[in-house]
């Protein structure tokens, strides 16, 4: 080849190995530079910025780790601590129990809380994970009824009662349906459930429990659930609930029957409208007005379907951004393939629009956890309730921030792991490969 | 002792919504109790002493020991008492609603809950007032010399309105710094954002009690206002008015007649010299049928909860963390308001 080229001087014949870049120019200390050093007033706020958090760790990490775990109370702890400034998570060691479960929970009955927790997750996972074997599925659909059973106690019946209501719904809207049009066999699915619900339920289960009941559990009553249990139910029943009905109430909204559409734009904006305090309120206490003085309605049910309408209306509202943001053609493309409005909604449009949805149903539902500490004010002990209580007693009266703390810890890693999902779920969705 | 302008609101609108309804079952209500097999009892969510769920979640206090002696009243069982623990805001709307048969929940009689509110005071069971508390280090000695000082206090409350009216009537200014609840009022306080904390004078106590150094910080002599506290029932029932009303009663008789939880069952198995004590107790008459209770509700209520003094003691008194003295909840005989129409 060289001879060809007798008119070039120099020829490299071996490349130069790659040399690292030089100093300075690569890792920490370029990012360093770049990142909190680049001018004058990046290197200022660098610095104001260093002396602000050392000098809140400086001040807060001493109090945190070398506070006192093993004391009974507040002065035990101001003695042992004997002047010296930290905290006194002797608190939280003591009292655990009654944030978590609630202050009148019976402690025998722990475990049935444990499992709930346990089986929660396993029911909820099939529906996070597409992974997952789907016959996990029928776990979650049934675990409703088996929360219910554990953590109100009582006999197998009752919540089997409730759920037989639905297959007997099933079974009467196809039986229906060889006779009448679909719309009007499944009023005739509703009417029959209620009928199960209300007359012939109860009827059997009132029996059975006299002569068979079926793993009967110890019986709680709703004012003896508290604490972070009282915040997991009514906020898994919320976001639960509040998703399904607000998709139907979105797509009401959009609906061309004029009734539908105004029913819904109706709820909607009520339930918007309302700050959910008053709501709270209304379940708690007006309600009584209007009941027979004999009626027994649980208050946890009560503020469970306030909470599910006042979140419910929140997600419809998101959920038609949701709608609002794809493309006409996606409609009509739909029905150029000759889908009817049912399957255009669940192939085409619903899968788009609830993933365009997904930050704001997150919110919701982070938001609907966190409000989930306004039934303090209607008598639940909720876990805010419970630190307000154990303050109040002799030994730990003049403790704040420790409860706080602890309480906020277990907020945040529960709203956290919430936020950490709809990212990756987000992520696992993303079409757009740009 | 507490009362917000939202809470009138709120009950206000209650019993308008309520109108002409005023409780067809307000005319039976011990009958309800009865049949519910339990007395709703209405506390507050967490006063130290006087209302509290222990570390097992069983409800203590002065407060919760009136809620026992009506149950123990009524069942004979001290127990069969229902909590609903209430804020400030609801309690009388909670009342009103039915959503509680009595409230035990150191509210303050004044004359508009009493009448505009349509509510009934069955007693008083605290006599209390708004008291200031103070660093030491101010070197002050009388609420007269605070001229000038900042002062913690919860807002929408009548302590508020107590002490403007304090201050005015001494000509003398303030800074109020407001605060939303009794724990920031003392949080505030301990970090020097005011100089004076006022609330009533139990709570003070109690609050002072729970502090580092107590010492550092002095209960100025000055009571400012009356705040009588006492258990409520709805208007209209007067029947079930009486049985609440005739409980405190009988706890407060059984001090004046020196029977306590240790004594009575003996006094009342072998009957004593003193004809009202034997009322008292359903050795004679029929003060129990009356009520439409059993005879011998008096002494459940005293073995089972104990007399007014007892009671005291247990939860607030001088040997307790709350550390009350009795004061003007001394018996009259001892110099105190507490007094109990005569068991005849």
């Amino acid at each position: 080849m060289s001879n060809q080229n007798t008119t070039i001087a120099f020829v490299r014949d071996n490349m130069l190995d790659q040399q690292p870049a030089p100093r300075g120019q690569v890792g920490m200390s370029k990012w360093i530079r770049d990142n909190l050093f680049s001018n004058w007033l990046n290197t200022a706020l660098t610095l104001v910025s260093i002396v602000l958090i050392y000098s809140l760790l400086r001040g807060a990490l001493p109090w945190i780790f070398g506070g006192v775990w093993d004391a009974n109370s507040l002065q035990e702890c101001r003695e042992i601590l004997s002047g010296r400034h930290a905290a006194c998570w002797g608190v939280i060691n003591e009292r655990w129990q009654q944030i978590f479960y609630g202050t009148f929970f019976p402690s025998s009955e722990y475990w049935r809380t444990h499992i709930a927790f346990v089986l929660l997750i396993i029911a909820v996972l099939p529906v996070l994970f597409d992974a997952l074997p789907r016959k996990l599925l029928w776990l979650t659909a049934a675990y409703p009824f088996l929360m219910v059973w554990l953590i109100w106690g009582g006999s197998l019946w009752g919540p089997l009662s409730i759920a037989m209501g639905f297959v007997v719904a099933y079974f009467a809207t196809i039986g229906a349906g060889r006779y009448m049009g679909s719309g009007l066999s499944t009023l005739v699915g509703v009417a029959i459930a209620l009928l199960w619900w209300f007359l012939i339920g109860p009827a059997i289960v009132g029996v059975l429990n006299d002569t068979v009941p079926l793993f009967a559990l110890r019986e709680i009553q709703s004012r003896e659930l508290g604490g972070f249990v009282i915040s997991m139910i009514i906020g898994v029943s919320g976001i639960a609930l509040s998703l399904p009905i607000g998709i139907v109430l979105a797509l009401g909204r959009q609906s061309d029957l004029p009734l539908v559409k105004a029913m819904c734009i109706g709820f909607i904006e009520f339930f918007r409208g309302v700050p959910l305090i008053t709501l709270l309120f209304t379940a708690s206490l007006l309600l009584n007005y209007f009941l027979p003085p004999d009626v027994v309605f649980d208050l946890t049910l009560r503020v469970i379907v306030m909470v599910t309408l006042f979140s419910s209306a929140y997600m419809a509202e998101v959920i038609r951004g949701g709608l609002a943001a794809l493309p006409k053609g996606q409609y009509e493309a739909a029905d150029a393939l000759g889908l009817d409005y049912w399957q255009a909604q669940r192939l085409i449009i619903m899968p788009q629009a609830l993933k365009i949805s997904i930050p704001g149903i997150v919110n919701t539902f982070i938001g609907l956890f966190k409000d989930t500490t306004l039934v303090f004010f209607i008598g639940i002990f909720d876990m805010l309730a419970a630190a307000q209580a154990i303050r109040a007693n002799s030994a730990w009266n003049g403790i704040t921030w420790e409860l706080y703390i602890f309480i906020g810890l277990i907020f945040w890693v529960c709203c956290f792991s919430m936020s950490r999902y709809s990212q990756w779920l987000e992520r696992k969705l993303r079409t757009d490969h740009h | 002792m507490k009362k917000t302008v939202f809470l009138s609101a709120l009950a206000a609108a209650g019993l308008v919504a309520s109108g002409a309804m005023a409780q067809d079952s307000g005319s039976s209500t011990l009958a309800a109790v009865k049949e519910h097999g339990a007395l709703k009892c209405g506390v507050n969510p967490g006063t130290p002493g006087f209302a509290a769920p222990d570390a097992n979640g069983v409800w203590k206090g002065f407060d919760v020991d009136l809620c026992r002696a009506v149950a123990a009243a009524i069942f004979g069982d001290p127990e069969k008492v229902e909590y609903t623990p209430l804020t400030s805001a609801v309690r009388f709307t909670a009342l009103s609603s039915g959503e509680v048969d009595m409230l035990a929940r150191n509210t303050t009689w004044t004359f508009s809950r009493d009448v505009d509110l349509k509510l009934e005071f069955t007693g008083v069971n605290y006599y209390d007032g708004q008291g200031f508390m103070v660093p030491k280090d101010l070197g002050v000695s009388s609420a007269k010399e605070l001229s000038g000082a900042t002062v913690c206090i919860e807002t929408g409350t009548t302590t508020e309105l107590n002490l403007a009216d304090f201050f005015r009537v001494n000509g003398l200014d303030y800074e109020p710094v407001p605060v939303e609840s009794f724990t920031e009022a003392q949080n505030q306080f301990l970090a020097g954002a005011c100089d004076v904390y006022t609330t009533d004078a139990s709570a003070l106590a109690a609050s002072r009690a729970s502090f580092e150094t107590p010492n550092d910080y002095v209960v100025l002599p000055e009571i400012i206002s009356k705040e009588p506290l006492g258990p409520l029932v709805r208007h209209g029932d007067s029947e079930w008015g009486d049985v609440v009303r005739w409980t405190l009663n009988a706890m407060v008789s059984a001090e004046e007649l020196g029977v306590t939880s240790a004594n009575a069952a003996d006094m009342a198995a072998n009957g004593t010299e003193n004809p009202e004590i034997n009322r008292l107790l359903g050795g004679e008459g029929e003060l129990g049928a009356m009520l439409g209770l059993p005879n011998d509700f008096g002494l459940n209520i005293i073995t089972k909860v104990g007399n007014y003094g007892e009671s005291f003691e247990a939860n607030i008194g001088e040997s307790t963390p709350v550390g009350l003295a009795r004061g003007l909840n001394a018996l009259w005989t001892e110099g105190g308001l507490i007094y109990s129409p005569p068991f005849r």
